[in-house]
């Protein structure tokens, strides 16, 4: 064994100048390493490649003066941005490459930010400053940050956008839900405002909760929320018979009455539903479907969102609770999203009585509970400590924990070392967030998240919202970052502020920047609107937009309280934009007018959207017109054609950067517009 | 010997970490033996669709099988393959008792057409395959998509839902939906962004077709060009290779 190798030795160093020569050989190969290996780089083996894939091609003399050969940088050091990755990505800034899509020369998708400005890890994550394309894209033992998928892409827009992009449907959907679905109420958010995210949902009270409904549907609620209701935003704690036992039983003895919920209806009012479909109807002209939804025969679940879904609310509310709540919602709930309605008693015993008949037998059908008893009560108090119950509902005798769930502000920028990952899953954050959205307790049976009922696209967006909260998002230079527009707490002052919460006006409308979408803004009513057709609205509304399926209910508001919120919307819903009595509301002449309509008809082809006379038009995107004489305010009419997005910025309407006298002329012609006015005239 | 035995030892862990990683690797022995099948493939629905780059498509892709008689095979084998970056959620499995197989499609991270392939063997183990084609939206089309059912659908789709209902037919003259590669196709960009800018007079069309060009941005116009473009069919295919087939 020790031979050969001493005469290999012997071989090379046993004569000195062969000593030296092999000394200096060795020399040399050791100098040569480092150029040899700069030569065989990857990137340069790419950059070779490029040229000879621009060597053919009409503009290669263009491109290849584009191309500077070597390591290029872009560096930001407001940003902590050092990304060589252009030294591969050689093509990214060709707009001639288009046809290109063989990586790593494609051309980089259109985006409204410069390259250079931002460079390429602050969206697509990886390691900037890496030279080879494992270490560059993958997470490698020096580096964990990956790529980010494509999927997810969005995310990366959300660390300094914090309002609602156009771009970005996936993010603002995340957002959204993270709000809606409570999960900000367990997690802490906090934004880098200084503010924290704040939930949008609104868990009743369970104070009261025996007033509502049984212990029994509790528990059947507790053991499968969908199965009540397919939309039901409250997750499946996937409690034990027993568990769920309990915490009803808790919840049912901890409840405290309402006097108001017991009373019972005067006896003059009818027992039960005349005619079914009287109520129906009642249903219907009442647009309780704006809000609530009911799931049909078909499996679709039809209606709104903003209230709870009401397949089977029959088997859940107790009549006196139902007629008590549809007299007056307030009076149990008092921030509740349902406007009071003011129907009379025949109305609440109908409509009581037509959703007493949404019942689904077999919901509670299995559900039998003995008496509980107290040692059951106190386990479920426990219980509902434990899970958290009370970080969403308000409950008597536990109070809102604070930090129940692990902070999530920066959950983007988590390292991989401190996750736990499943057998079998990928070592990636986003596998890992996505993982803990569908199937919270696959990572230990113990654990208290619930589990949630999310469609694919919904846990995507999820996913992207919380991969927005990075470190980076946090540390933003102030200069980078696109706030969300501040939450406005407008409250509308003295009797009619009072007056619009119990009509709960914000639910549907917004007002000075608070309130809902469904319905139009009401910032500038008071400079839009003439003041007896609001009257006239507010005790009757019509149909102003035929293809909308969500309208404005009829509350049955008394002639004072008509009288009251007018007055307010009149005088204070004004714009400063212009005054409301600069034009006349009648009085224009007959040329102007006729030459209004010529403009309506030819010019701007309004009747594709309006309807000003119903026998020839048929537009029915935008409102009906045949009484916007009378309806609307000279005044506004004008500005709005001459800017529609300045008084409304939502608005749908183009503009059509009218002339003056165009605008002066359709005004004349619109005010004359006083159909019905007329016809009750002659009646 | 005493040299030799940490050589011998650091071998054996070599063996024994590969040997561990293999296992980790090595794909799970496939329990999907087909017990029918079928003749024919036809797409149920989730065909031409159009999601995100590299996003989940909305809808599931569903495929049926068939036999010769057109009725549907249950337990026949069907396997989904598609370009790169394309996932199927399951990629492969036996149809359901109604003959059909669902998958969950991920689209790449480039924006584009995609084709999908879904295929199924025959009695004589002859494969039989059914194209689909989706449609991914980069960042541009994406705003030109938002934009489109902000804007431009209540007129130019003529489909009617509960919530969005089309104002296709009160329209005297018909708008084009943006799909119709046929019409559409032969305007070039500077047409469009014409008729998008200035209205339908633009280009001596009906008025009808109101002017965005106050509304909307320049960079708003390109993206809905863009995202017309990306969904039109027949496929738009560029000015440039217009010329060159000329």
């Amino acid at each position: 064994m020790k031979k050969p190798l001493f005469a290999v030795w012997w071989t090379l160093f046993g004569d000195p100048v062969r000593a030296f020569g092999v000394v200096s050989l060795l020399l040399l190969i050791s100098l040569a390493i480092a150029p040899a290996k700069n030569h065989f780089s990857e990137w340069r083996h790419y950059q070779d490649q490029y040229l000879s894939l621009i060597r053919g091609r009409g503009d290669a003399v263009t491109l290849q003066r584009h191309l500077q050969g070597g390591i290029q940088q872009i560096w930001l050091p407001d940003l902590g941005v050092v990304d060589r990755c252009t030294t591969c990505h050689v093509g990214l800034k060709e707009a001639s490459l288009a046809d290109v899509s063989m990586q790593p020369f494609r051309r980089h998708p259109v985006i409204p930010h410069k390259l250079d400005e931002f460079g390429c890890v602050v969206c697509h994550r990886g390691q900037g400053a890496a030279t080879t394309v494992e270490e560059a894209h993958r997470s490698t033992l020096a580096w964990e940050q990956p790529i980010l998928p494509a999927r997810y892409l969005e995310a990366s827009c959300g660390q300094c956008h914090r309002a609602a992009l156009t771009g970005t449907p996936q993010l603002n959907l995340g957002r959204t839900l993270l709000a809606r679905y409570g999960c900000v109420s367990c997690h802490t958010v906090k934004l880098p405002d200084g503010g924290t995210m704040q939930a949008t949902d609104d868990p009743p009270s369970l104070s009261h909760i025996a007033d509502k409904t049984t212990r029994e549907w509790i528990y059947a609620w507790l053991k499968d929320p969908q199965a009540y209701a397919v939309s039901a935003t409250m997750p499946n704690f996937k409690l034990s018979d027993p568990d769920a036992r309990d915490i009803s039983a808790f919840l049912i003895a901890n409840s405290t009455p309402l006097p108001e919920d017991t009373a019972t209806l005067p006896a003059s009012a009818p027992k039960a539903p005349p005619d079914p479909t009287t109520a129906a109807s009642l249903y219907g002209e009442s647009f309780c479907a704006s809000c609530h939804a009911v799931q049909n025969a078909a499996g679709n679940v039809v209606g709104g969102d903003i209230g709870p879904e009401l397949t089977r609310v029959g088997s859940k509310v107790k009549p006196e609770w139902l007629q008590a709540w549809l007299r007056n919602p307030r009076a149990y709930d008092a921030e509740t999203a349902m406007p009071h309605y003011r129907f009379n008693d025949q109305q609440v015993s109908l409509l009581s009585g037509y959703l007493e008949g949404k019942a689904d037998s077999d919901l509670l059908a299995n559900v039998h509970l003995d008496v509980a008893t107290p040692e059951q009560i106190a386990h479920g108090k426990t219980l509902a400590t434990e899970y958290g119950c009370a970080a969403c509902h308000e409950i008597s005798g536990i109070k809102k924990p604070e930090n129940f769930a692990p902070e999530l502000t920066r959950i983007g920028s988590k390292p991989i070392t401190q996750l736990i990952f499943l057998r079998g899953m990928p070592h990636t954050l986003p596998d890992y967030i996505s993982a803990k959205i569908r199937q919270p307790r696959s990572f230990g049976a113990a654990l208290k998240m619930p589990q949630f009922s999310f469609a694919p696209a919904q846990g995507d967006a999820l996913t992207t919202a919380l991969l927005s909260l990075t470190d980076r998002s946090q540390n933003l230079p102030r200069a980078l970052t696109v706030p969300a527009p501040r939450p406005s707490d407008y409250q509308p002052a003295g009797k009619a502020g009072k007056l619009m919460a119990d009509l709960a006006c914000f639910s549907c409308h917004t007002i000075n920047g608070r309130g809902g979408d469904m319905a139009p803004d009401l910032t500038w009513e008071g400079s839009s609107v003439q003041r007896l057709w609001l009257q006239a609205f507010l005790k009757n509304p019509n149909t102003l937009r035929p293809s909308l399926i969500r309208r404005m209910p009829r509350f049955n508001l008394s002639d004072s309280e008509i009288n009251e919120l007018t007055d307010y919307i009149m005088t204070v819903y004004q714009t400063p934009a212009f005054d409301r009595d600069s034009m006349p509301e009648s009085g224009y002449p007959a040329a102007q007018v006729e030459q209004g309509k010529q403009l309506f008809y030819a010019k701007y082809a309004c009747q594709s959207c309006h309807i000003v006379d119903m026998k020839t038009d048929k537009g029915y995107i935008g409102p009906t017109l045949t009484q916007v004489g009378s309806r609307l305010n000279a005044a506004w009419i004008y500005n709005w054609l001459k800017n529609p997005q300045a008084l409304r910025p939502a608005a749908m309407e183009p503009n059509f950067n009218m002339s003056d006298e165009d605008a002066r002329a359709l005004t004349a012609f619109l005010m004359m517009q006083r159909n019905s006015g007329k016809q009750e005239a002659k009646k | 010997m005493t040299r030799s035995s940490p050589a011998l030892f650091a071998i054996g862990l070599i063996v024994v970490i590969g040997s561990a990683g293999c296992a980790q690797k090595s794909v799970p022995p496939s329990t999907l033996e087909p017990t029918a099948f079928g003749a024919a493939l036809v797409e149920s629905s989730g065909g031409k669709q159009i999601g995100a780059t590299g996003a989940v498509l909305g809808e599931p892709v569903v495929v049926q099988v068939n036999d010769e008689q057109g009725n549907a095979v249950p337990g026949a084998l069907v396997e989904f393959s598609g370009p790169a970056g394309v996932n199927f959620d399951p990629r492969a499995g036996l149809a359901d008792s109604s003959g059909q197989f669902t998958s969950n499609v991920e689209l790449g991270g480039v924006a584009g057409r995609y084709q999908i392939t879904a295929s199924t063997l025959t009695k004589t183990q002859k494969r039989v395959d059914l194209k689909l084609e989706e449609i991914a939206l980069g960042y541009q089309a994406q705003v030109g998509h938002q934009l489109d059912e902000k804007y431009c659908v209540r007129c130019h789709d003529p489909e009617s839902t509960p919530e969005r209902v089309s104002n296709y037919d009160n329209l005297e003259t018909k708008p084009h939906a943006f799909t119709d590669g046929d019409t559409l196709n032969k305007m070039t960009d500077a047409d469009l962004t014409a008729i998008i800018g200035h209205g339908g007079p633009a280009l001596n069309r009906s008025a009808l077709m109101p002017p965005y060009g106050y509304t909307l941005s320049k960079t708003d116009a390109q993206a809905l060009i863009t995202y017309i473009r990306l969904i039109s069919d027949p496929p738009y295919q560029g000015p440039g290779m217009m010329y060159v087939q000329k």
